[in-house]
């Protein structure tokens, strides 16, 4: 039985954005758009697509995609559908403007809830954004889920999902019933690129659109009462001793000496 | 210092039931805003490790040996934790960000209904509050945040606090903690297990790294590193970049997907120094840095630096290290 499969994916800055555009708002304590430089979709997600696609190709799945947000840019927004998603939900409110994780969770959870059910979510391991990792999981426990992180590999099969996932010595297969919710680190790889057909096939689908009023959930308890008491790019107080000689190899001399005078070899 | 948080350390055993370092991390972390910290231990040992948490800062430690409380059952220790924190109601909750707790931290916050601030390398009080500090947009800035809702969950990067030195005067009580937990919990059920035995130093724990970033440009290169390593008694370490390419396992990556290290002396050749990658090494007692390109972010947090090409600075820098009679 081909699994019903969801991915969740989100659009960031480009973590790529050179530092000089990389400037931040100090009244609403917000990283300002950078000039020219367009937002992509988060590079874990595409992982995570990645993931759905391998088991559509091998074993059958439809591939639904969900992403919640204010300001998408369909450029980026519809990669998933020219990769070969089957279908692209966009959820969309002025409230889900920089919602933090804990609102992001609870407004993912309640859309996966009235969109159907899915046997397996997908998420990237995290947004290149805030880094906070933790979406994925509070929707697992919100929707009452298994929910297995970092898969370096996902397979499904009798109706269970089998991962595997790198640990710090060795590696490590976890196994969990569906419905699951699994997260895809970038060990999952390479990421397929979109191929002409599918673009084209994307550039006439339009997304299904739901916003706040749809999936039913009180603004108020989309609060987790953090406060962003500042924002700030640090400053290194480090100053660098560069080292030189006659040529890069006496350099390098050099700098064996001043460590060993340093006493750190 | 006169606060009025209690804290609550999720502390860690290691597999074979000690006292995992994160635990005196996490025990120095919470001496910075509260004065009665508790700390829960879950696993095999945890009543004799408990003694050892006293003495790194816990003024009480709650263990349960319970045998589903194991380091591969984190549905389980969820739910201990879960029980644990109902009973205890402390006002802050620390995890630390490892295999374990990056799993534990969110579900325990979202158990609570309360919202997590992850991945904290400061924190202090401010006040009634707690401020967290935490890297955003992969390190580039940081973002100070405090939360008005209890228990606030934070989990603390690894290597960011040093344990309190160890005072066997410290006196406190270890107590066992009553929780309920059926064999049904599980969800989750690990399958196999490969230890991949890694030559040489132990890269989260060596005082020397020596790292290379994609600019060794040739994964034909790695053996000259791998050797200098060896020579120095370092341990090898990677940028995320030459982990994608494959040239070396994810198990050298450095980086905040990566590991968070805090050696002596990181030694880095052809590493341009991107955030993420500074955000698992920025602990690091002295940073040193190899690179072509003299405007390369690594240089703005290395003590050390040379401009030039790896490939003619390293001979001159081994050469060297053998006249002194560094092996």
């Amino acid at each position: 039985m081909p699994a019903n499969i969801l991915v969740c994916v989100k659009q960031v800055m480009d973590p790529e954005t050179p530092m000089s555009q990389f400037k931040i708002d100090g009244a609403t304590k917000r990283v300002l758009d950078p000039q020219g430089v367009p937002p992509v979709l988060n590079g874990f997600d595409e992982n995570a697509m990645e993931a759905a696609l391998r088991i559509k190709e091998n074993d059958g799945a439809t591939v639904s995609v969900i992403s919640i947000g204010n300001q998408f840019v369909m450029d980026v927004i519809k990669k998933p559908l020219s990769m070969g998603a089957d279908e692209l939900t966009l959820l969309q409110d002025d409230i889900f403007d920089g919602l933090d994780a804990f609102g992001t969770a609870k407004s993912l959870a309640s859309a996966i809830q009235k969109m159907g059910d899915f046997d397996l979510i997908l998420c990237g391991r995290q947004a290149s954004d805030f880094d906070q990792a933790h979406v994925p999981l509070g929707i697992a426990e919100i929707l009452g889920v298994p929910c297995i992180t970092m898969a370096s590999d996902v397979q499904v099969a009798d109706g269970k999902v089998r991962v595997e996932r790198k640990l710090p010595d060795g590696y490590e297969v976890l196994e969990a019933t569906l419905p699951a919710v699994v997260t895809v680190s970038n060990e999952l790889a390479p990421v397929r690129y979109p191929t002409l057909r599918n673009i084209m096939q994307a550039s006439r689908k339009q997304p299904n659109s739901m916003s706040l009023s749809d999936i039913e959930i009180d603004a108020a308890a989309l609060n987790g009462g953090l406060e962003i008491q500042d924002l700030y790019i640090p400053v290194s107080d480090v100053v660098c001793e560069f080292i030189e000689g006659e040529d890069e190899e006496d350099a390098g001399r050099k700098l064996a000496l001043k460590l060993r005078e340093a006493k750190l070899i | 210092m006169a606060s009025n948080q209690t804290a609550l350390v999720i502390g860690e055993l290691t597999d074979t039931g000690s006292l995992d370092s994160i635990t005196g991390e996490l025990l120095a972390a919470a001496s910075r805003v509260a004065d009665n910290i508790e700390c829960l231990l879950l696993g095999a040992g945890a009543t004799e490790a408990g003694q050892q948490a006293i003495q790194l800062g816990a003024t009480k430690v709650h263990a349960s040996e319970d045998a589903l409380l194991t380091n591969i059952n984190v549905d389980a220790m969820v739910e201990a934790a879960h029980q644990a924190a109902s009973q205890i109601n402390p006002t802050i909750v620390l995890v630390g960000k490892t295999l374990v707790g990056r799993d534990l931290a969110p579900r325990l916050a979202f158990r609570f209904d309360v919202p997590l601030v992850q991945d904290c390398i400061d924190i202090a009080v401010d006040g009634e509050q707690v401020v967290a500090t935490r890297p955003v947009y992969g390190g580039n800035a940081l973002a100070k945040i405090a939360c008005s809702k209890t228990p606030q969950v934070l989990t603390m990067r690894p290597k960011t606090f040093d344990p309190l030195p160890a005072d066997a005067s410290k006196s406190g009580e270890v107590v066992q903690i009553s929780l309920n937990i059926d064999a049904s919990v599980q969800r989750v059920s690990q399958v196999e297990r490969i230890t991949e035995e890694q030559e040489g130093e132990k890269l989260e724990e060596a005082k020397i790294v020596v790292a290379v970033g994609r600019g060794i440009a040739d994964p034909a290169n790695l053996p000259a590193f791998e050797s200098l390593a060896k020579t120095m008694g370092a341990a090898l370490g990677a940028s995320r970049a030459v982990v994608d390419a494959g040239w070396l396992d994810h198990s050298y990556q450095v980086g905040l997907t990566g590991k968070s290290i805090a050696p002596e002396l990181y030694l880095t050749w052809a590493i341009s120094g991107a955030s993420q990658h500074m955000a698992g090494c920025t602990n690091a007692k002295n940073i040193v840095a190899i690179n072509k390109d003299p405007e390369c972010n690594i240089f703005k947090e290395s003590r050390f630096g040379v401009v030039g090409d790896w490939e003619k600075v390293l001979p001159g820098f081994a050469a060297m290290l053998s006249e002194m009679g560094v092996a």
